[in-house]
C-alpha cells in the first residue's frame, strides 16, 4: 500500500475515532509523524482543576468587591464558607449545593454540561433536599445536647432524627 | 487480574466505583473526629444485617500497619488517599476481592466493583445491587434534580466512574497513542497513563474513564466507555499485526531481551519492571513467547510492587532491598514457570 500523500509505501495506519465511524490512514513514516504532531498541543491531557474552573467563572461573573462578599457566605449546617470551597475545592455538606447553588449550578454546568440528574434514584429512603438538611442540623442539636448532659433533650432529638429517616416526617 | 474475560489480551480489567454520601452527616472534610467514627460504625453494624454482607471482610484501615496499607493500595482494593488519610476509615472486600467499599473516603462511601477483561455491564449489575442493598439500610444524600451528592461537585449525579484498564504497547511503540488520547478527549472521556517516579507512563497501561456524571444515565455513561473500547482494541490489534508484519525480527528481538533480563537480573527498580513485562506481556499475545501466560504476567505486575516483596519476605526492605528481592522473585517465578511449560510439552 502506499501513502495517502506521497508515493513512499505506507507504513503507518492510522485510526481517527473522533468521527462517527473509525476513519483510516495511511502513511508513510514522514507524513505520519507531521499528521500526528500536527497538533501542537499534544501530550497528556492536563485536566482543568476545579480551583481553576472556579477561578475563571468568578473573575468573568464578579467584581473583586462582590467576590469578596462571596467568600465570606458560610453554610448554616456544616459552617464552610464559600472562600473555603473555592479553595480546597471540595463541599462540606451536602446542604452547600442549595445554599452556594447560585455559583456552584455554572461550575456543574462547565463541568458536566448539564444540570439535570437522568441517573438511577434511592429506592427505599425519598426524603427531600430539606429533610437531609434538616437530619443534619438534628445530629448537631443532638451532638449539643450530649455535651450539655442534656439527654432528654437528645432522645426527643433522637425519635426525631427516626421519623425523616423512616419517612413519615 | 487474573488474566480472563473478554479481550483480556488488552483489556487488564474494567471497574465501576459509585460515590455515595450519608443524608445525616457532613462530608467527610466537614467531619469531626467523632462524626467520622460514628459513620464507619454506623455503616459497619449495618453492612451486618444485610444478606450476604456479613461474609465480607473488614479492616480498620487507620489502625493498619502501613506495609499492610500500601499492600490493599497495590491490590487496588483502596485508593492511595484511603490509604494516606487520617482518622477513623475502613474498607470492606469480598472473598475474591472484587467487590470493595471504601467507609470515610473523599465521600462517605466509595463502592468499587472490579471485572477482569472488558465487562462493564456485569460489572455495572452487581454494583447496582450492591448499591440498592447498602440504600435499603443507609440514607443517602440526593437531590432531586442534581441527583447524588459528593464532596466534589465533579462526581455530582450518579456518583458513577467507570473505567477500563488497557494494555496498548503497540500504540505506543508506533506513536500512535497520543492520537488516541486527542480522539477520548473530544468526546470528553478521560485518559490516564500510569505514571512511575518521574513522568514516563509505565509499562504502556493506560485507564479510559467517563469525565462527566450528570445528566447522562448510568447505562448511557457505561454505554459511552463501553462504546470506544472496542474501536481502540481494533486499533492495538492493527498496530500490533503491523509490527509483526513489518517488523517481525526487531519486535522478536525487544520481546525476548525482556524475557531474558526479567530472568537474569540480580537487581531491578519497578519500573523497569512494568516495562519489560509489558514487552513480555504482548510478547504472550502475539505467540512470540510461549511458557508463559497472560495470568502469570498480570500476577507478576501485582506481586513485584513494594509491599507485596515486603509482605512475600517478612521484613521491611529499602529501595536497593526491594529491588534485590525484585529480582530474586522474577527469577525464580519465571523459572518454574518455564520448566512446567516445558515439562508439560515433553
Ligand atoms: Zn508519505
Ligand atoms: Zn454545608
Amino acid at each position: 500500500m502506499k501513502c495517502q500523500q506521497c508515493e513512499k509505501p505506507a507504513t503507518f495506519h492510522i485510526t481517527e475515532l473522533t468521527g462517527e465511524k473509525p476513519h483510516e490512514l495511511h502513511l508513510c513514516e514522514q507524513c505520519a509523524q507531521s499528521y500526528l504532531t500536527q497538533n501542537p498541543s499534544g501530550g497528556m491531557p492536563i485536566q482543568p482543576s476545579l480551583a481553576g474552573m472556579l477561578h475563571h467563572q468568578l473573575k468573568v461573573a464578579d467584581t473583586a468587591k462582590e467576590l469578596a462578599k462571596l467568600d465570606e457566605q458560610v453554610c448554616p449546617i456544616c459552617g464552610i464558607s464559600f472562600y473555603e470551597f473555592r479553595n480546597q475545592g471540595r463541599l462540606g455538606c451536602p446542604h452547600d449545593y442549595t445554599c452556594f447553588g447560585s455559583e456552584l449550578d455554572p461550575l456543574i454546568v462547565n463541568i458536566h454540561g448539564d444540570t439535570q440528574h437522568a441517573g438511577k434514584h434511592p429506592k427505599h429512603h425519598q426524603q427531600s433536599s430539606q429533610d437531609q438538611t434538616r437530619l443534619i442540623q438534628l445530629h448537631n442539636d443532638m451532638k449539643a445536647a450530649v455535651e450539655k448532659e442534656d439527654y432528654e433533650r437528645a432522645s426527643q432529638i433522637r425519635d426525631e432524627i427516626r421519623k425523616i429517616e423512616e419517612g413519615q416526617s | 487480574m487474573r488474566g480472563s474475560g473478554p479481550e483480556s489480551d488488552i483489556v487488564i480489567s474494567s471497574r465501576i466505583r459509585l460515590a455515595r454520601n450519608l443524608a445525616e452527616f457532613p462530608f467527610i472534610r466537614r467531619c469531626t473526629p467523632q462524626d467520622r467514627k460514628s459513620i464507619e460504625k454506623m455503616v459497619h453494624d449495618r453492612l451486618q444485617v444485610i444478606p450476604g454482607f456479613n461474609t465480607l471482610y473488614y479492616l480498620r484501615v487507620d489502625e493498619l500497619a502501613h506495609v499492610d496499607r500500601q499492600f490493599l493500595t497495590e491490590r487496588q482494593l483502596i485508593s492511595r488517599e484511603h490509604a494516606e488519610a487520617e482518622g477513623a476509615r475502613s474498607v470492606a472486600i469480598d472473598n475474591d476481592e472484587r467487590l470493595s467499599v471504601m467507609i470515610n473516603e473523599e465521600d462517605h462511601l466509595r463502592i468499587q466493583v472490579m471485572k477482569s477483561g472488558l465487562d462493564l455491564h456485569s460489572a455495572w449489575d452487581q454494583i447496582n445491587e450492591v448499591d440498592d442493598q447498602l440504600e435499603s439500610k443507609l440514607s443517602y444524600a440526593f437531590h432531586e434534580r442534581l441527583g447524588y451528592l459528593t464532596a466534589c461537585p465533579t462526581n455530582v449525579g450518579t456518583g458513577m466512574r467507570v473505567s477500563v484498564m488497557l494494555h496498548l504497547p503497540a500504540l505506543v511503540i508506533t506513536n500512535q497513542i497520543e492520537k488516541v488520547f486527542r480522539s477520548l478527549q473530544k468526546i470528553n472521556l478521560a485518559v490516564r497513563g500510569l505514571y512511575g517516579e518521574g513522568s514516563q507512563a509505565m509499562g504502556d497501561f493506560y485507564q479510559i474513564s467517563n469525565q462527566i456524571t450528570l445528566g447522562k444515565s448510568e447505562e448511557e455513561l457505561i454505554g459511552q466507555v463501553s462504546g470506544v473500547v472496542p474501536m481502540i482494541i481494533e486499533y492495538e490489534r492493527k498496530a500490533r499485526d503491523f509490527l509483526i508484519t513489518q517488523n517481525r525480527e526487531d519486535l522478536h528481538d525487544k520481546i525476548s531481551r525482556a524475557y531474558g533480563i526479567l530472568c537474569t537480573a540480580q537487581t531491578i527498580s519497578s519500573e523497569e519492571t512494568m516495562h519489560l513485562l509489558s514487552s513480555v506481556r504482548m510478547g504472550v499475545n502475539l505467540g512470540l513467547i510461549d511458557d508463559l501466560a497472560i495470568s502469570d504476567i498480570n500476577k507478576l505486575f501485582v506481586e513485584t510492587q513494594p509491599a507485596h516483596l515486603q509482605k512475600l519476605r517478612g521484613n521491611e526492605l529499602d529501595t536497593a532491598g526491594r529491588n534485590i528481592e525484585r529480582a530474586l522473585y522474577l527469577r525464580r517465578y519465571l523459572q518454574d514457570r518455564g520448566k512446567e511449560h516445558r515439562d508439560e510439552r515433553n
